[in-house]
């Protein structure tokens, strides 16, 4: 299922737009290529297995990322709004852990995906009924989630109760078929999301209202419910992944997720979303998370890259994506 | 509105005015002492915040003529600003504080000394010495240094390690400074030396690099006990069993508790305790009452927390 599904455009047209399609999936086969060429430990199994295991939380809020951008709407809070989530998920689970066992652990993500659910809302509702630039409505949001993070942990951690860590540890370090649960996760995450965004009437309204909230008003599309509705999208996805994230670590502290909105947002255009709207990737999403997390794989794996520069190689070959992007279209 | 009502107005105000200045003279009695430092962004300065407040309970429960006033900051401009409030409000006895950075903070504090404040200066110094009464810090060095010295010596100066350093900082260099000294005059390798930024997820990561790209590795050390949990996490889940430990440093109540449990893999710690700002309250407000005038510099070591002496470091109410 790719996005060229939904191109109704002539036969020339959409082979052009096919090859512009291809492009995070040709960057993401150029990075690969480069680590295979640099280090032979980069293609060992449990490398790859890492590295894409890794990407997972992004690659998961990403695609939630991918409806709120697409429908002309942004979303700075996802880093924070997650801590903030596994915090509440964790004290939850804590405090059901003795009358319920393991138990615990369903009822504390049911809970998460509410709260992630209702933490969208609020965006979507600041942004729509507020009216607020997406852009300060959400950092508004951001440092409010971020402190709700802080406050409820001291400034320390939330660690989860040591009787949970085992029956939990499966969600991020066990694999179904041999493929990693949270792949799985991500897998299904993705799958729905594209049938939504693609076969749904919602997913083109998405777009519509993305593309040209007029025109889409006027073709009768409500855009305000549109958007509201891609920011509890993107709520429930960071609850998807911060129940993926809890079994890793086993705690919340003030600095999870801290600037992986960053990391989202880049993940999405890279993909080939359009930062203004009006245009959706998500295959394209999955593939610019799994950029991210290679690159950053391959500068540790690497001795070429000093220490200090690492950060600015990454951001050179972010630019080098994008620019071969541009002109393979 | 009535001239009546307009008369009342004035009078309530009178004698509102009239009611700050009697308590504004009852509480220049008091000795006020206030207290700047970071707001609680990380472990660490939890840690700060949490001893902070603790010891603002304990004196004003111990010294009725003392009033602390504890304030935090989230950035250095925020702490400037506080400083102003601070000194604006009221008059000063002494200021206790933590500075974001040192360059920044300096001519605020220098500002505040203008009116007679006594200066105690906790963990950064400032850039210009002379303007602290009191200075209690910490030693970067020597918690690289003594973990390394306990490395080289288990390992017998031979081996492969990798190292996790965290946000750079005159902190972080330090730390990295005094290891990388120490190990210099060994035959042991350190492999690499990445960013982490103390975060327990990026090293988590990052461990998982190293364990791919070294396929030998005896010891891991991570400059900071958060970094270490993630690491530990990393090695546990990759199932290598080669590496005989991997320490880290700062006394985090949860590593602390490991040391006390005498893990294997992780059986020291050195503290970089968050109490300072505890001890430096304590030492100026020792001037105030029982006139136990205290001026200088303290620096504090980073002795090795050992099984033995575990329980001295362990403070399991604090957040950190």
């Amino acid at each position: 299922m790719t996005s060229t599904a939904t191109n109704i455009a002539g036969g020339e047209a959409s082979r052009r737009i096919r090859w512009a399609d291809m492009g995070p999936f040709i960057a993401l086969a150029v990075v690969v290529l480069i680590g295979v060429l640099l280090n032979s430990s980069f293609m060992t199994g449990t490398n790859i297995a890492n590295v894409v295991t890794r990407s997972a939380f992004i690659a998961i809020i990403a695609v939630g990322a991918t409806f709120v951008i697409s429908s002309g709407g942004l979303d700075l809070s996802v880093g924070s709004m997650m801590a903030f989530v596994t915090g509440i998920m964790i004290l939850t689970m804590n405090r059901l852990e003795p009358s319920m066992g393991a138990n615990a652990i369903l009822v504390g993500a049911a809970l998460g995906l509410i709260v992630g659910a209702i933490c969208g809302l609020l965006n979507g509702l600041i942004v729509t009924v507020g009216k607020i630039e997406p852009f300060i409505a959400t950092l508004g949001t951001m440092g409010i989630f971020r402190a709700l993070i802080t406050w409820m942990s001291d400034g320390g951690s939330i660690p989860i109760d040591r009787a949970l860590r085992d029956p939990y540890k499966p969600v991020y370090f066990g694999n179904v078929l041999g493929i990693p649960v949270p792949v799985v996760i991500t897998l299904a995450v993705v799958l729905v999301g594209a049938f939504v965004l693609y076969r749904t009437k919602f997913g083109r309204r998405c777009t519509a209202s993305g593309s040209n909230a007029d025109v889409a008003r006027f073709s009768g599309v409500s855009v305000a419910k549109v958007r509201t509705m891609a920011f509890v999208i993107q709520g429930l996805c960071v609850a998807i992944a911060a129940i993926c994230y809890i079994p890793r670590l086993g705690a919340a502290t003030p600095t999870t997720g801290q600037l992986w909105e960053l990391q989202v947002i880049t993940a999405v255009v890279i993909g080939g979303t359009a930062l203004r709207g009006g245009k959706a990737r998500i295959w394209g999403t999955v593939a610019g998370a799994l950029i991210l997390e290679v690159i950053a794989n391959l500068m540790v794996l690497s001795n070429m890259v000093s220490e200090y520069l690492v950060a600015a190689v990454q951001g050179v070959i972010i630019i080098l994506a994008m620019l071969a992007h541009r002109f393979i279209k | 509105m009535t001239k009546i009502a307009r008369r009342t107005l004035g009078l309530l105000s009178a004698a509102s005015l009239l009611a700050l200045t009697v308590t504004g003279a009852a509480a220049q009695d008091k000795k006020v002492i206030a207290v700047s430092i970071p707001a609680a962004t990380h472990g660490w300065t939890g840690g700060v915040v949490y001893h902070a407040e603790q010891a603002e309970k304990e004196i004003e429960a111990a010294f009725p003529n003392i009033d602390v006033i504890v304030k935090t900051s989230p950035s250095a401009t925020a702490q400037v600003s506080a400083l102003e409030d601070l000194s604006a409000a009221q008059k000063l006895d002494a200021l206790v504080i933590l500075p974001f950075t040192s360059e920044e903070l300096t001519g605020p504090v220098e500002q505040v000394k203008a009116n007679g404040t006594f200066i105690a200066v906790v963990d950064r110094g400032l850039t210009d010495p002379s303007i602290q009464d009191l200075y209690v810090a910490g030693d970067n060095i020597a918690v690289g240094a003594n973990t390394a010295k306990w490395l080289a010596e288990k390992l017998g100066n031979e081996g492969k390690i990798v190292v996790l350093r965290g946000i750079p900082t005159v902190i972080d260099d330090e730390r990295i400074q005094g290891f990388t000294d120490v190990i210099k005059g060994t035959n042991i390798e350190i492999m690499d030396i990445q960013y982490a930024n103390w975060n327990q997820d990026e090293a988590f990561k990052l461990m998982q690099d190293y364990l791919a790209k070294y396929p030998h590795i005896d010891a891991v050390w991570a400059n900071d006990d958060d970094m270490l949990l993630g690491v530990l996490e990393a090695v546990k889940q990759s199932g290598r069993t080669e590496i005989k430990y991997a320490l880290g440093g700062n006394g985090m109540k949860d590593v602390v508790k490991m040391v006390m449990d005498e893990n294997p893999m992780t059986p020291i710690s050195t503290p970089y305790p968050p109490s300072m700002i505890k001890s430096a309250i304590y030492m100026v407000a020792g001037q105030f009452n029982g006139q136990a005038p205290m001026r200088g510099n303290f620096k504090l070591d980073a002795p090795l927390i050992t099984p033995q002496n575990a329980d001295q470091f362990w403070y399991p109410d604090s957040p950190f």
